[in-house]
């Protein structure tokens, strides 16, 4: 290899590093400005964390039973101490704990859901949408009869078979939502299969798997991401209320909804119990919606021009705003 | 028309067929009937009298024949928890279910739709953003624990609203407010976008113009052509709600409808009545997609039916 031809590759590396990186300060900048996005990304990085380093940041063992302690409130009670600062439940079990090692079942189960029923619904959308014909006909049809079926009690009837786990979890809810991605995925590539770029690639003879994966897919990342986004928040819901009807996560593991059962019980003299996992499911889930919505605002050109209209028509009014003020200070 | 029916029938019944061979499936060949319905310290002549009974040790193929004949008749066979026809049960429970939903649906379109519109006037303004972020938090809160925050709310902290069964019309309040509140959540964002898109054409603004009231050129000529995504997602929701997912709000409140009852038939091994509850889902999913593509030939006769 010739030193031109290694300076030509070092520079095209250190280029695209660089493009990465400005690609990256440009998303900062857009979250700085969107101050639900910035509040939902916060959230979900604390809460990965927090899942990752359970063992470690968790006072107690979330299954350590402590007999002499059961029910004890939470701190800012009278009866509360800071040893239990989210206070114990009916075995005495620190309640702060088990909240902390709920987060990762829930952010595992969603996931997985979302790789698997993502993988194979973008494959299917993208070889209905390539292909086309009786492969089209044939995907479709699987979709809509699927997708008329009552999903919620067929996955009960499984789990109750079949014997419910955190696996036979992942698994029945990939099953039953793969379809909004086949969907979207075929009519993405309907409207992207007749560019140029598409048309190139099949007169220079590459074969449909490279052209849908090297040149169709790439395209589709953005919708594709808001999109598994928001079905990452219906996992987490859907995985939270098979453990409370308690088909989902069972015991001795630990799952928000299965504590919001347990908790169930207690309701009426320790309200903690309930509201603290439940609070928990339900600031994941709002952290992430508030995600995916300013996903899709930065990710929709339409979107993206109202919004600079809008800005601009701010500066604009007090641009107005100051110059009326300065002429009426003038006279 | 006539090929537009007979071709939804078609995909229903595949619908249908397709539901069948996954229960039988399920049931029969990835789980053992017998082991589920009897008690472990059965004997193996009860087995062998059980399976019987149920003609389980005859040819797979054969039992799968008969399955499909029993369900054309609508007969699944005694329910083993109550000891009579499970059809019988999913009748008498049906009606609480679809009470649930319509009262719960109408809840969520009663608010959903004047709020909506509300936030469409003006994009961007702060009843826009207070609905769409109150939307959100509409979405993010897990119904069930909804449900218990509203019953320690209004039944133990206020004592105004029974918490749980069907005895009075009060009881239908709380459990219909919570299944209609991420309904009412998707529902207000709906509105609110396709109002957007309608209320900038131009006829609204020749309406406007030639000065026509308010009232009437919002709530009338924009709100109809907005109607078709609602009644969409109106529809959808039915479906979802018959579909298993008003199963949290009945074990919640002890609502007695095809949820709960689905619930407590899977607790006590009846498969037979789970049977009969998910062929009644199915068929009412059928029958309500069917009808929604009546609806929408209803709504905008510039639709054309396949």
């Amino acid at each position: 290899m010739t030193p031109t031809k290694v300076n030509n590759l070092e520079q095209a590396l250190t280029q695209n590093q660089y493009e990465w990186l400005d690609k990256l300060k440009e998303l900062g900048q857009e979250l700085l400005r969107d101050k639900a996005g910035l509040i939902g990304v916060i959230l979900i990085t604390a809460l990965v964390l927090m899942a990752f380093f359970a063992p470690y940041i968790s006072p107690h063992d979330p299954t350590e039973q402590d007999l002499s302690a059961r029910l004890v409130p939470p701190v800012w009670y009278e009866k509360g101490t800071w040893d239990h600062v989210f206070g114990t439940d009916h075995l005495g079990r620190d309640v702060l704990s088990r909240s902390i090692h709920g987060s990762r079942v829930s952010l595992w189960v969603g996931t997985s859901v979302v790789f698997m029923a993502g993988g194979f619904g973008v494959l299917m959308g993208l070889m209905a949408g390539y292909l086309g014909g009786r492969v089209d006909a044939f995907i479709m049809r699987w979709i809509d009869t699927q997708v008329a079926f009552p999903g919620l009690l067929l996955a009960l009837i499984i789990l109750s078979v079949i014997g419910p786990s955190l696996t036979t979890v992942v698994v029945v809810l990939s099953l039953n939502g793969w379809m909004v991605y086949g969907r979207m995925t075929r009519s993405a590539v309907l409207s992207i299969r007749q560019s140029p770029f598409v048309e190139s690639a099949e007169i220079v003879g590459c074969r449909w798997p490279r052209i849908i994966f090297r040149h169709i897919l790439p395209n589709l990342t953005s919708p594709l991401l808001t999109l598994a986004i928001l079905e990452f928040a219906r996992i987490v819901l859907a995985e939270a209320a098979l453990s409370f009807l308690g088909l989902g996560i069972q015991p001795p593991a630990t799952s928000w909804g299965l504590d919001v059962a347990v908790g169930k019980n207690y309701m009426f003299m320790a309200w903690w119990l309930v509201t603290i996992p439940g609070s928990a499911i339900a600031i994941t889930v709002l952290a992430v919606n508030l995600v995916a919505s300013w996903l899709r605002l930065i990710s929709d050109p339409q979107e993206r021009e109202k919004q600079f209209a809008r800005h601009m028509a701010g500066r604009m009014r007090r641009h107005l705003k100051l110059k009326n003020e300065k002429e009426s200070a003038r006279s | 028309m006539g090929r537009f029916i007979f071709w939804r029938l078609i995909h229903g019944l595949i619908v249908i067929l397709g539901v069948t061979v996954i229960v039988f499936v399920v049931t029969r060949m990835v789980g053992d009937p017998v082991q589920v319905m009897l008690p472990m310290e059965s004997t193996l002549e009860q087995r062998a009298a059980f399976e019987k009974k149920l003609g389980l040790d005859r040819p797979i193929f054969i039992q799968f024949i008969d399955f499909v004949e029993d369900i054309s008749r609508l007969d699944f066979g005694d329910s083993l928890w109550q000891h009579r026809p499970a059809m019988e049960i999913v009748f008498e429970k049906l009606p609480m279910t679809i009470l649930l939903t319509v009262v719960g649906i109408g809840f969520a379109c009663i608010i959903a739709i004047p709020l909506g519109i509300i936030a469409a006037l003006r994009p961007g303004g702060i009843a826009d953003r207070v609905t769409v972020f109150g939307s959100l938090l509409g979405l993010s809160v897990p119904q069930f624990w909804l449900g218990l925050l509203f019953i320690v709310l209004f039944a133990v902290q206020f004592r105004i609203l029974p918490t749980s069964g069907s005895a009075t019309p009060s009881h239908i309040i709380l459990p219909a407010l919570t299944l209609a509140l991420p309904t009412l959540a998707r529902l207000v964002m709906l509105v609110r976008s396709s109002m957007i898109d309608e209320l900038n054409q131009q006829y609204v603004k020749t309406s406007f113009a030639k000065g026509l009231p308010f009232v009437r050129v919002v709530g009338v000529h924009a709100l109809r052509n907005a109607a078709l995504p609602i009644m969409t997602l109106v529809g959808w929701e039915a479906i979802r709600a018959l579909a298993g997912y008003s199963v949290v709000v009945e074990t919640v409140f002890a609502w007695p409808g095809i949820g709960l009852t689905a619930i407590q038939a899977i607790e006590r091994e009846d498969l037979i009545l789970v049977q009969a509850i998910v062929f009644t889902a199915a068929i009412s999913v059928v029958l309500i997609n069917i009808a929604m593509d009546f609806i929408y030939k209803f709504i905008d006769p510039r639709l054309k039916l396949i």
